[in-house]
């Protein structure tokens, strides 16, 4: 009872935040940036159900990404599929796609099990990149609109692009939020819980392992799938960028920067990343510079990542 | 956590735009690809625009007021490209915006300029930019299929009519390969062997082989930019094919000949642009000028030759500079009707001419025929 109310508030604050955070924008620009905040804490989300969750590493969530993304493309073009539509058949793909892959992959353990989600990250770059006829190749292809914005009109709501965007890519994150705090109370997520803490205790206690795992990397691959379509949609424009080894490593950063164990940790971690580099700009030579030194002093002093250490800080006054 | 950030920020914000009202400046936006993969792209395009924009102003501005350029760097990434046009037109407010170093960027910003009503010059290669004609899009650089209508165009000339290429699978090398492959047939070129190379690979002597062993070639072609070309050189030379080889207007600079080395690169042929042999224009030709100034201009800040790349920036400043001019205002609709407006516009890459259906305004005449003699060049057309 406790944990359902506690759960309803922060989804309530994040609602909050979502809504009244447009008040205090200079100008449409930072729709675009609360978009992009909201869509990569999507998938970070998804990766908080994986890491934080069942205690599993991915360093090829960007396949997902690219898989999601590039569906929206293809459906549209080659199936005369709606984009919508197109967004879950992109989801389903990148399920069954994670089934597949990680009956095997998931057997691994550690260092082992990164390299082999690399693996699996690089390789969909590589189709990407080099099926020309069909992707476009490096130059990338354009992505169908979804006509949203054109049925809101119709309707009378007039909105720009920015500002219909930063609309669904928050609805879009709210639900993803609240699936993924549900999951965590439910037995499926206290077995998750479990087998993080320890794979053989968790065993002998009846929970299966491997069906755990499996489960937590397959939705986390839909999440990561849902926020690449998004993230096409809402550009119009998609190279395998999307796909790239350096995307599937900032997913990563964004968990455990913000606290891996926590979805809304999991959600800062996002903000941060995604609004920093737009901050550091005027110092364009030392943005790197910068980041890596949050990331360095981030990890040093609140190991934990950043939501989940304050938290615990805070907790202890209060005590 | 954003609340207390941006209530400052949106006074400040207040408070720039009075005084920039005081002041009468012209806002122009770039996003270049100064760093990541298409950092050899985009970092002569940027300190080029920033290097003119500090001369115009040094000169007295634009009908007497100052630019004020605002500069991203998108590191290649389309993504970050589109968030940065965003912030342009949004937030940094400005009249037109200049960019895209890659194809990808490119395809990103211009919906948002479409979008807003912006004029946009792109620095990108792919016909896709400019065709179909957008409004409010335009570009400096030719298109690949130029580069492959040039370079065939001289072989028919030469009496070659069955060749081998070999191209790189990055970006650029895919692209040409593509387009010349399309346009082979107008020229009466038959393609009897199509080989590839990856961008890191460290020798390409089985594909020459096979082009070697291929009955009948007649010249070799190697659509493909970096260390590829200057290696696929060495190999030719190495191999001692007897027949030419063709490089694309990818490696038209002087490092590409120093990479390969002045024996290997002797007799390579490629179309490049009068930015290239800018000391060879004779003077009464109508880009001496216009070539000459530049590169001394490049030269005297950065203690380097400006690329081919640089030069596509330099003319995209111009030309939006000319077209703000004529416009009179900062009211971007006019400047794109005056930027539509250009006609016989020399620059650094060729003399532009923009029409309702032409938003290159380039023609082949833009390319002149090169080939590496005692490790320098001589125009051949």
């Amino acid at each position: 009872m406790m944990a359902g109310r506690r759960k309803w508030l922060q989804l309530g604050v994040l609602a909050a935040l979502i809504v009244l955070l447009p008040l205090f924008f200079p100008s449409g620009y930072y729709y675009r940036v609360g978009a992009l905040i909201f869509v990569n804490a999507l998938s970070v989300v998804g990766l908080v159900i994986l890491i934080g969750y069942a205690g599993q590493i991915s360093l090829g969530h960007a396949g997902f990404a690219g898989i999601g993304a590039y569906a929206c493309a293809l459906a549209p073009q080659h199936l005369g599929l709606h984009p919508g539509l197109a967004m879950l058949l992109g989801a389903l793909i990148s399920g069954v796609v994670a089934l597949l892959i990680g009956r095997p992959i998931l057997r691994l353990k550690g260092y082992y099990l990164a390299v082999a989600t690399l693996g699996f990250g690089i390789l969909m770059s590589m189709v990407l990149t080099n099926e020309r006829a069909l992707t476009g190749g490096p130059d990338g292809m354009s992505v169908e609109d979804l006509g949203l914005r054109a049925m809101l009109r119709e309707l009378g709501w007039r909105l720009s692009g920015g500002e219909m965007w930063y609309g669904v890519s928050g609805i879009a994150l709210l639900i993803g939020a609240w699936v993924a705090l549900n999951l965590l109370d439910s037995p499926s997520g206290r077995a998750m819980r479990a087998l993080h803490g320890s794979e053989i205790a968790a065993s002998t206690v009846g929970i299966d392992i491997a069906r755990q795992k499996l489960r937590a990397f397959v939705i986390s691959a839909v999440y990561a799938s849902i926020a690449g379509s998004l993230l096409a949609l809402q550009n119009g424009f998609i190279t395998p960028d999307v796909a790239g080894f350096m995307h599937s490593i900032e997913m990563v950063t964004m968990a455990v920067l913000g606290g891996v164990g926590s979805v809304f940790g999991g959600i800062l971690g996002a903000a941060i990343l995604t609004f920093l580099p737009q901050l550091l700009t005027v110092f364009a030579e030392y943005e790197q510079l910068v980041l890596g030194a949050v990331m360095i002093l981030v990890m040093i002093f609140l190991p934990q990542g950043l939501l989940p250490s304050i938290g615990r800080r805070i907790g202890r006054k209060g005590e | 956590m954003n609340t207390t950030i941006n209530m400052p920020l949106a006074g400040v914000m207040a408070l720039a735009a009075l005084t920039g009202a005081a002041q009468a400046e012209i806002r122009l936006g770039a996003s270049v690809s100064a760093s990541g993969p298409a950092a050899f792209l985009g970092d002569p395009e940027g300190k080029t625009l920033e290097m003119m924009v500090e001369l115009i102003n040094e000169a007295g501005g634009i009908n007497g007021e100052e630019i004020a350029l605002t500069l991203y760097d998108d590191g290649g990434d389309p993504n970050k490209a589109r968030t940065f046009a965003t912030r342009l037109v949004e937030d940094d407010e400005v009249v037109a915006i200049i960019g895209g170093s890659t194809t990808g960027t490119t395809m990103s910003i211009l919906d948002v300029a479409e979008d807003e009503g912006i004029p946009f010059i792109s620095l990108a290669g792919a016909i896709s930019i400019i065709d179909p004609v957008r409004e409010y899009v335009f570009k400096t650089p030719h298109t690949d299929r130029m580069a492959c209508e040039k370079i065939f165009a001289d072989m028919q000339e030469q009496g070659i009519s069955k060749i081998g290429m070999i191209s790189g699978t990055d970006g650029f090398g895919a692209s040409m390969q593509a387009q010349c492959k399309e346009v082979a047939g107008d020229h009466g070129i038959e393609i009897l062997a199509d080989e590839t190379y990856g961008p890191q690979d460290a020798d390409m002597t089985p594909q020459l082989t096979r082009i070697r062993d291929t009955e009948g070639v007649q010249a070799v072609l190697n659509p493909g930019f970096g260390q590829g070309p200057a290696i696929v050189t060495r190999n030719v030379a190495q191999l001692g094919f007897e027949i030419p080889l063709y490089q694309s207007h990818g490696v038209a600079s002087n490092a590409f000949i120093e990479l390969t080395g002045k024996e290997a690169a002797e007799g390579v042929r490629l179309p490049g642009t009068a930015l290239l042999i800018g000391d060879l224009l004779s003077e009464d030709d109508p880009q001496y000028q216009v070539v000459t100034d530049y590169i001394a201009a490049y030269k005297a800040k950065y203690d380097q030759d400006p690329s081919t790349f640089a030069g596509y920036a330099h003319d995209a400043m111009a030309l939006m500079t000319d077209a703000i001019a004529r416009a009179g205002g900062e009211d971007p609709s006019a400047i794109r009707d005056a930027l539509e407006q250009t006609s016989g516009f020399v620059g650094t890459t060729g003399t532009y001419t923009f029409t309702p259906e032409d938003h290159l305004g380039l023609d082949q005449s833009a390319f002149r025929m090169l080939e590496i003699t005692d490790g320098g060049w001589k125009q051949v057309d």
